[in-house]
């Protein structure tokens, strides 16, 4: 080993007036696979971007020293020219090319403005068998499973010229076998001299990969761990990880009773035809009258995936088990359908499908059941700015009128429109996903008030969060999802950040 | 000073919407002033409106195709097909009109169905699906009309609908009577609606606009339905032309923003992942929007082979075309969710008013192509803006 390939010394990082990162110093030895672990949101994405000069020098604070000299990366193209390569979660290859283009593609072998394709194909053989992938170059990247996918992707880095290689969760989307292979690549790699970063959820692979693992959380380093010393354990890994207090934002809920399951699900599994693999796997599963059952677990583990299976019963889940209403089983074949059984569906991305950014709060409102304003078909105008307005009231939303439009409205006033949507039905289960993304502790509180008086008033809440304090802060019982299974059903007394880091990790 | 307040935040939170009027009101004022008054003739109107009939009612369907963020090019030759399949009847079959034309509507539903099979059920893009439609029914216009060349049409009944005028009953100083009485009711039936609607939402204890307000506008819109009466009193009154168009208008109008399929409409257009998780049948929507294009189509087709009094080989060409400029210069937008029935009414107008304006003026075809091309552009341009400035 030869000192360090990178450092960065003071790193800070600001998104209107949020600090992402604050004074992050992140060092990598030359030669090392070197894992970067967090929780979501602790910063290790942007720490990346500024890495790779998405974030172009001039909008963060600090320095980054590559290879002994100071960098100011402007672009993405600037950090690659030095050596630097990311391979992002979501893959950035083209679908519909093949194999051999997208491994030299923006890094085209040309002669006179003229692309070599002869040389291009044989180039592309020889990065393929570096990365002990052995496709026909010309077949078509869509034709290629998920892993192997990757490994393009691996190659096209490896053409650059890469010395230091970042990987973000590479293996997140990937079966064990294939997990494994990459993990055994990354080994070759290192023993070619390519230092490894790679961000991970998983801790059992950190543990048998990593030389060194370094610990972001809320924006900040807390430690590097290093293998040699024999640090790195589970056990080290989640404390570090988690280690704050839980602030008392979670407003408490004095009586708590509960009634009959409300929704149960046996043996419930769901394929995704368009992803072409199983994202929900025998999840049994139930939720009480007046229950707020929360469920935890990282990115991808299948939680939305479990949401939509029940409610928005896509045309591309094939669904198999039972899902019971109230003890009755139902088969819903579309959202209208789970309406009507009282289901509703708070959606994690709010901008993306859950809202009509054009329209105004009243009209967002009332959308899913104008029902109730209609007469025949014709809608009552003034009965529906009168009822919509009690929601406005009741879920605290700021704005000047009904008539503004939610596209200008904040992330936390937005959320509550579409909570408000679907209170607006009236429903007795509600499907809460990732209820307090992005918006500030204000708006959170108020949402946390607003279920608990939902609770109160007889209805049923499952609430899937990222969050682990708000889990454990606002959750009657807890299961933890991974890998589209149920990992553990946790009672409140159970539950605890190391509990269900645990299983959500496995 | 507080009424000139109220004026001027009312019209700048609307300037998108008072943008076409004020539009058309420059190039009525212009065209009236060049050509010494010609323009705003009882004459000259009644033929402009009574020519932009077939255009105007495609328009209607079209923005609430754009809405749903599709497109229908087939409507020009569906129209011209179901025009020449109407004469055919009339003429080769002896079916009466009032049998004729409800078939016709029918088999334009029927087309539009097809479409909307194509677009929801199968995934085809709508621009490909219908150039397809477009294609099938060009071939199917000259296949029907290959034998006899172009079909004239005797039938009276069928006849009047592109050309004859509603029955005057008596003339009043040279004006046509029921025109007047006409004219007067839609006055009356405005100014009964807008008091009734500001007395409800008094009781619901909503905003309103001030007193003062409220009196210019009823007056402002009563003496332009006025006018707009007396000068077609002054010719030969209403056209049936016209009578349809402003029915298609009313019902559109009313469907599109008083009632749930309306609404449903629009949240399709604006988010139809978010309209899906509603509950919003997405795929009934594209049948409904599409199978009243079709509808309106056979309308359309049936407009202007009774205004030519005949059904030529080359009937629809290119109306599918001017529907859609009629639509956007309307304000819709192709980003979907956004435009209004009024607006496309208001579209077709303002084309007409070019056409009929220029043609006046004598100005030469290949300039009139250019300028209407230049004022399209303009129109989405200024919404583009004004959209901009509020988002």
């Amino acid at each position: 080993m030869s000192g360090n390939i990178l450092e960065m010394h003071g790193i800070s990082k600001e998104f209107t007036g949020v600090k992402a990162l604050s004074n992050v110093n992140f060092k990598v030895e030359k030669g090392e696979i070197h894992c970067l672990i967090g929780e979501n949101g602790a910063g290790k994405s942007t720490l990346m971007k500024v890495l790779s000069g998405v974030y172009p020098y001039g909008t963060y604070e600090g320095d980054i020293v590559f290879e002994g000299s100071v960098q100011q990366f402007n672009k993405i193209s600037d950090s690659v020219k030095a050596g630097i390569v990311i391979i992002y979660q979501e893959l950035a290859l083209f679908p519909d090319l093949t194999v051999y283009e997208n491994i030299f593609a923006g890094n085209e072998i040309k002669q006179g403005g003229i692309v070599d394709w002869n040389r291009t194909i044989a180039e592309a053989k020889k990065m393929l068998d570096k990365v002990k992938l052995d496709v026909n170059p010309e077949i078509l990247v869509k034709d290629l499973s998920v892993g192997k996918q990757q490994l393009v992707e691996i190659a096209k880095a490896l053409s650059k010229d890469v010395k230091l290689l970042i990987l973000d969760e590479p293996t997140a989307a990937l079966n064990e076998d294939d997990s494994e292979n990459l993990l055994d690549l990354l080994g070759e790699l290192k023993k070619q001299g390519i230092t490894c970063i790679m961000i991970s959820h998983k801790l059992k692979e950190v543990i048998s990969i990593a030389d060194k693992a370094t610990v972001l959380r809320d924006g900040q380093t807390i430690c590097t761990l290093d293998a040699a010393k024999g640090e790195i354990s589970e056990n080290v890994i989640i404390k570090n990880m988690v280690g704050r207090e839980i602030e008392d934002i979670y407003p408490k809920r004095p009586n708590k009773t509960f009634g009959d399951p409300v929704l149960e699900l046996r043996s419930w599994s769901a394929y995704a035809v368009h992803l072409g693999r199983q994202v929900v796997k025998d999840v049994n599963f139930h939720v009480k009258k007046g229950e707020i059952v929360g469920i935890a677990g990282l990115m991808g583990s299948g939680r939305t995936e479990l949401a939509l299976s029940i409610f928005g019963n896509p045309k591309s889940y094939k669904l198999q088990g039972e899902l019971l209403v109230d003890g009755v089983p139902k088969t819903l074949k579309h959202p209208s359908d789970a309406i009507r059984s009282g289901i509703a569906y708070v959606t994690e991305d709010r901008k993306g499908d859950g809202l009509f950014l054009i329209q105004d709060i009243k009209n967002n409102i009332s959308a899913a059941n104008l029902k109730r304003v209609a007469v025949n078909g014709v809608i009552n105008d003034n009965e529906e700015v009168k009822e919509t307005a009690e929601y406005k009231k009741s879920m605290y939303i700021k704005a000047s009128s009904l008539e503004q439009v939610v596209g200008n409205l904040s992330g936390g006033n937005q959320q509550k429109v579409s909570l408000g949507k679907w209170l607006f039905v009236g429903p007795k289960l509600l499907i809460l996903d990732e209820p307090t993304r992005g918006i500030d502790v204000g708006a959170k509180f108020e949402i946390y008030t607003i279920m608990n008086q939902l609770i109160e008033e007889g209805m049923s809440i499952i609430m899937i969060s990222s969050e682990l304090g708000e889990v454990l802060g606002m959750s009657d019982r807890v299961y933890v999802m991974a890998e589209g299974q149920m990992k553990g059903e946790l009672s409140i007394e159970e539950a605890n950040q190391e509990s269900i880091m645990q299983l959500a990790t496995q | 000073m507080e009424f000139i307040n109220e004026a001027k935040t009312l019209f700048k939170d609307n300037i998108r919407d008072y943008g076409m009027y004020i539009a058309l009101f420059v190039i009525m004022l212009t065209f009236t002033i060049m050509t010494d008054g010609l323009f705003m003739s009882s004459r000259n109107i009644s033929n402009m409106l009574d020519s932009t009939g077939y255009i105007a009612v495609l328009a209607v369907g079209m923005t609430l195709v754009i809405v749903i963020r599709h497109i229908d090019l087939s409507v020009g030759f569906v129209a011209g097909f179901l025009g020449a399949i109407a004469a055919i009847l009339l003429t080769g079959m002896g079916v009466p009109f009032y049998i004729t034309i409800p078939v016709i509507l029918a088999l334009g539903i029927f087309v539009g169905l097809f479409n909307g099979l194509l677009v929801a059920k199968f995934g085809i893009p709508s621009f490909v699906a219908t150039l397809a439609g477009m294609l099938i029914f060009r071939g199917a216009l000259l296949q029907v009309t290959e034998k006899t060349g172009t079909i004239i049409i005797k039938d009276d009944g069928f006849n009047a609908i592109g050309n004859g005028f509603i029955p005057s009953v008596m003339q009043v100083n040279g004006l046509h009577l029921l025109t007047l009485i006409l004219g007067l009711l839609a006055i009356l039936l405005y100014i009964y609606s807008e008091i009734s609607t500001r007395t409800k939402k008094i009781n619901y204890q909503f905003e309103v606009v001030s007193k003062g307000i409220f009196i210019v506008k009823l007056v402002f819109v009563s003496a332009i339905i006025s006018y707009i009466t007396w000068i077609l009193a002054g010719y030969n009154g209403f056209s049936w032309t016209v009578v349809i168009m402003l029915l298609v208008v009313v019902v559109y109008h009313f469907l599109t923003t008083k009632t749930v399929l309306g609404r449903h409409i629009y949240a399709v257009g604006s988010n139809p992942e978010a309209a899906h998780l509603s509950g919003i049948n997405v795929n009934k929507i594209t049948y409904i929007v599409f199978g009243s294009m079709g509808m309106l189509a056979a309308l359309s087709g049936i407009l202007f082979t009774s205004r030519l009094q005949s059904a030529t080989t080359t009937a629809g060409t290119l109306f599918e075309l001017d529907a859609i400029a009629a639509a956007y210069v309307g304000g819709v937008s192709s980003a979907g969710g956004v435009g209004k029935i009024t607006g496309a009414i208001i579209g077709a107008v303002v084309m007409a008013s070019l056409s009929s304006g220029m043609n006046l003026l004598g100005v030469g075809v290949s300039l009139q192509y250019m300028i209407r091309g230049g004022v399209l552009a303009g129109a989405v341009i200024f919404d583009v803006m004004t959209r901009k400035k509020r988002g």
